[in-house]
């Protein structure tokens, strides 16, 4: 199926689901579902990068936070509507991104994949130390009651959420049929032979990573007025990164369609046990199923069904 | 801002002595990652586990810590010896792309943590010894804390039997051997993998060692872990991966300067410090796909 | 007269203490049929590496058709022209192949026309063709996984025969293949020799070599000890001594 018909499909169903979930006449649907919905968003993200080319990022919060965090720079200075919030994160974390790329990734993944990690601690430490968006103490972010059309706020913000994944799901579906998904699938199977034919593999690793910061950093933008107070330990928390590598990996990470699968396998499962049991345990389920993954069924739910040969033409 | 004389000597002393501390932390890092390959960011799960251990067992029978994880040594090894057989069966002997090892540690490091919140809960937990009551030694100006002196010159002794365990024993030159030639190993009569799980079980022995040094000369609680992650391997690349004499004295440079940013600038900007250091060491580091 | 297409000065290359290459001399003139030979260990594949730019050369210099191209990558380098095999096939296993010829043809041939893309039949045509030389037509569906390690081979020449380069290295491409497969690989360099690609062909196989090469160079302890005719470089006595005497 060519890309635009695929967008519109994905608008449609997207408009059904928002149209189902207003018809249940319940908030908590929202609440929940902006958070599944985020973590399809991150999980698309990180499979960009992390999946398609084989880098591995540790540090999905740092781009998240970055997102959130440029949130509550301009609550504090001047508020802008969410979806001008979502465009100028997107800018913040791509630049971060190519930053972070550029000093990095001629390395080796493994090393690429530490310097992730430390990536997020520094920032993660200039933030505390930054008293204008709150440092450690947090920032309160009051979230409007209502808005216009659509009545509640977290309508609103849900509504921003699943555009924002149809979005991520679109973009990874037309990288991974185009030129450059050939190109991210050559890195990711072996480096060396992908540059001897002739692929710019820094070039196509940098676009990949600045892809993917950005999108992490829209799915941070609208998060302060999702949960109104943020402070850094929670917005650079380490469940972010758990869940975004989890997901993939136990959905799968070949395709567009396994971190989709694993998001919203994952995103419901964690809402279930963090309401029934804790959501210390929660995390922990987490943290199991990926491991257990990894070592059993490395290519995730959707390795489990034979693949089929077809690429469409470039 | 004036710059006092004993200000300075005392943060390069506190610097020394972290360094020595930093320097078991990282020597098991610099056997799995320096010499075996494998890139165990779980490795600082491995150490705060020492030091609840040590913990448990102070609080409820008053055992010293350090004694405590001489004792745990074996199990730590064992622990060890596991998680390799693990690692291998399910990543090196199918050839797995770096990708999945990665997300396996991850995960045991995540997991981890996760278990200690559950079991302990996130209060911070210290031990008590004598040696951390007693009164600090004075050179001059310079206030040296037991809490502090102890573990460092313990530290010492552990790295320096470990250079001598690797470059005097068949068994160490195995392992140093195991990292350039698998084939050459096996000419001589002994099995990579086993000398590869020999050495992956003595770095998470000494990650028992470390656990309790950790404790004696701080309250730990689950999360800390996390900040070691990027002072290990920023030790472990600026010292030169695999080397023992490296890692002590890229530990020490470490120290001294986290220690100065603490003194002057405050405690607050420390973990930045290691991790910006790593991120330095990392780009500028010679680059290159084939090359370490 | 024809220029030299490679000019390789001066190169050497060391792994730690350990001299790799040292002081390698030595130029190829355009359409030639170079062979390269040399005992194991000898160098000839960090050679190919520094040449195409997969290491770097600590000291000395490569021109290839008129440039410099120190400092250049290994992509860049292909593009320019010079394409190389693997000598362990390093197939892309998650792409069929078919697909693992598109690539070079996506990022090589194609990024070489600039803004005038190929269409999609092109590629398609230019892919079966490459695809053809080497006998793997029937093959292009599947996975290399599921291919023999002979036609591994052949898939990891057809990739560098796909870029369209002006110099071809191919490392050892013809371990493990049987008689009349050798003759069809020789015969196959020696067509594509005969529309303007100059060739380098690093063998064991003495037979492949003698009949292939107009010219011959002998690699020992990353030292070039001969340099000539076929002929005579294997009369030479340092050379029978070192390489064809064991």
């Amino acid at each position: 199926m060519r890309s635009l018909p695929f967008l519109l499909i994905s608008l449609a169903i997207a408009a059904i689901i928002f149209v189902i979930a207003r018809l249940l006449q319940n908030d908590y649907v929202f609440f929940a579902g902006y958070t599944v919905l985020q973590f399809v968003v991150l999980a698309t993200a990180w499979n960009i990068l992390g999946g398609y080319t084989g880098y591995v990022n540790f540090g999905t919060a740092a781009f998240f936070a970055l997102g959130a965090y440029t949130t509550v720079f301009f609550h504090k200075l001047y508020p802008l509507p969410i979806p001008l919030l979502i465009v100028i994160a997107a800018l913040v974390s791509g630049l971060v991104g190519l930053g972070m790329g550029y000093l990095t990734l001629r390395l080796r993944g493994s090393f690429f994949a530490i310097a992730t990690l430390a990536l997020a601690v520094v920032l993660q430490t200039l933030i505390v130390n930054w008293d204008f968006v709150g440092g450690s103490r947090g920032a309160y972010v009051i979230r409007p009651r209502e808005i216009p059309i659509l009545g509640s706020y977290i309508q609103y913000l849900f509504l921003i959420m699943l555009l924002l994944a149809v979005a991520a799901i679109v973009t990874a579906r037309t990288i991974e049929r185009s030129r450059l998904g050939y190109g991210f699938a050559t890195i990711r199977d072996d480096e060396l032979a992908a540059e001897a034919a002739g692929v710019p593999t820094l070039k196509l690793k940098l676009i990949a990573t600045m892809i993917s910061g950005a999108f992490m950093g829209m799915a941070g933008a609208p998060f302060p007025y999702y949960i109104g107070y943020l402070e850094p330990s929670s917005a650079f928390g380490l469940p972010y990164a758990v869940n975004s590598i989890a997901m993939p990996m136990i959905g799968g990470t070949m395709t567009w369609i396994g971190p989709v699968i694993g998001a919203v396998l994952l995103g419901v499962i964690q809402q279930v046990a963090t309401v029934t049991i804790s959501s210390a345990v929660n995390l922990l389920l987490v943290g199991v199923l990926l491991v257990v993954f990894v070592v059993i069924a490395p290519n995730g739910i959707m390795g489990l069904f034979p693949k089929r040969r077809k690429k469409s033409a470039p | 801002m004036l710059v006092s004389y004993d200000l300075v000597l005392n943060a390069l002393i506190a610097g020394i002595l972290l360094g020595g501390f930093y320097a078991a932390v990282t020597v098991g890092i610099s056997i799995a990652f320096g010499i075996l390959d494998i890139v165990n960011i779980a490795h600082p799960a491995f150490i705060i586990l020492g030091s609840y251990i040590a913990y448990l067992v102070n609080s409820q029978f008053g055992l010293d810590p350090i004694l405590t994880s001489i004792i745990a040594l074996p199990v730590f090894y064992v622990l060890g010896a596991m998680v390799y057989q693990v690692y291998y069966l399910s990543f090196e002997r199918r050839g797995q792309d770096a990708l999945r090892g990665l997300a396996f540690f991850f995960g045991l490091l995540f997991i981890t943590e996760v278990l200690l919140i559950l079991v302990f809960g996130v209060d911070y937990r210290y031990v008590t010894a004598a040696y951390i009551d007693w009164p600090p030694l004075h050179l001059g100006v310079i206030d040296i804390p037991m809490r502090m002196l102890i573990p460092c010159l313990i530290s010492l002794a552990l790295l320096g039997t470990l250079q001598l365990f690797l470059s005097r024993t068949f068994t160490g030159r195995a392992i140093m051997a195991v990292a350039q030639d698998q084939l050459a190993l096996k000419l001589m009569a002994a099995n990579p993998i086993r000398i590869k799980r020999i050495a992956f079980g003595i770095s998470i022995a000494t990650a028992a060692m470390a656990g309790a040094f950790l404790i004696v000369i701080q309250p730990v609680e689950p999360s800390i872990g996390r900040e070691y992650i990027g002072r290990v391997f920023a030790i472990c690349v600026l010292g030169g991966l695999g080397s023992l004499p490296g890692t002590l004295i890229a530990a020490m440079l470490l120290g001294i300067v986290e220690s100065f940013t603490a003194t002057f600038y405050g405690p607050s900007w420390a973990p930045a410090v290691s991790f910006g250091i790593l991120l330095l060491t990392l780009a500028v580091r010679p680059a290159g796909i084939l090359g370490r | 007269m024809s220029e030299n297409l490679l000019q390789v000065e001066n190169l050497g290359k060391r792994f730690g203490g350990f001299v790799a290459l040292d002081a390698i001399n030595f130029n190829v003139q355009t359409g030639e049929r170079v062979g390269l030979i040399g005992p194991n260990g000898s160098g000839k594949s960090t050679l190919v590496n520094c040449l195409c730019g997969t290491l770097t050369n600590e000291t000395g210099s490569v021109h290839f058709d008129g440039r410099n191209v120190d400092g250049l990558v290994a992509h860049q380098r292909t593009r320019l022209g010079m394409a190389r095999s693997f000598q362990l096939p390093r197939p892309f296993v998650s792409l069929s192949v078919a697909e693992n010829i598109r690539v070079p043809l996506l990022y090589t041939v194609d990024a070489r026309k600039g803004l005038h893309h190929m269409k999609p039949a092109e590629l398609h045509d230019h892919c079966v063709e490459v695809l053809k030389l080497v006998g793997l037509e029937a093959k292009a569906h599947d996975s290399p996984r599921d291919l023999t390690q002979v036609e591994m081979r052949k898939l990891e020449l057809a990739r560098a025969i796909a870029a369209e380069p002006k110099l071809l290295i191919a490392d050892e491409a013809m371990a493990g293949l049987s008689q009349s497969e050798v003759t069809d690989i020789v015969a196959l360099l020696i067509r594509l020799n005969e529309r303007g690609i100059t060739v380098i062909l690093i063998e064991h196989i003495m037979r492949a070599v003698m009949s292939f090469s107009q010219r011959l160079v002998v690699l020992v302890s990353g030292r070039k000890i001969a340099d000539g005719r076929p002929d005579d470089v294997i009369r030479d006595p340092e050379v029978e001594r070192a390489y064809l005497g064991q």
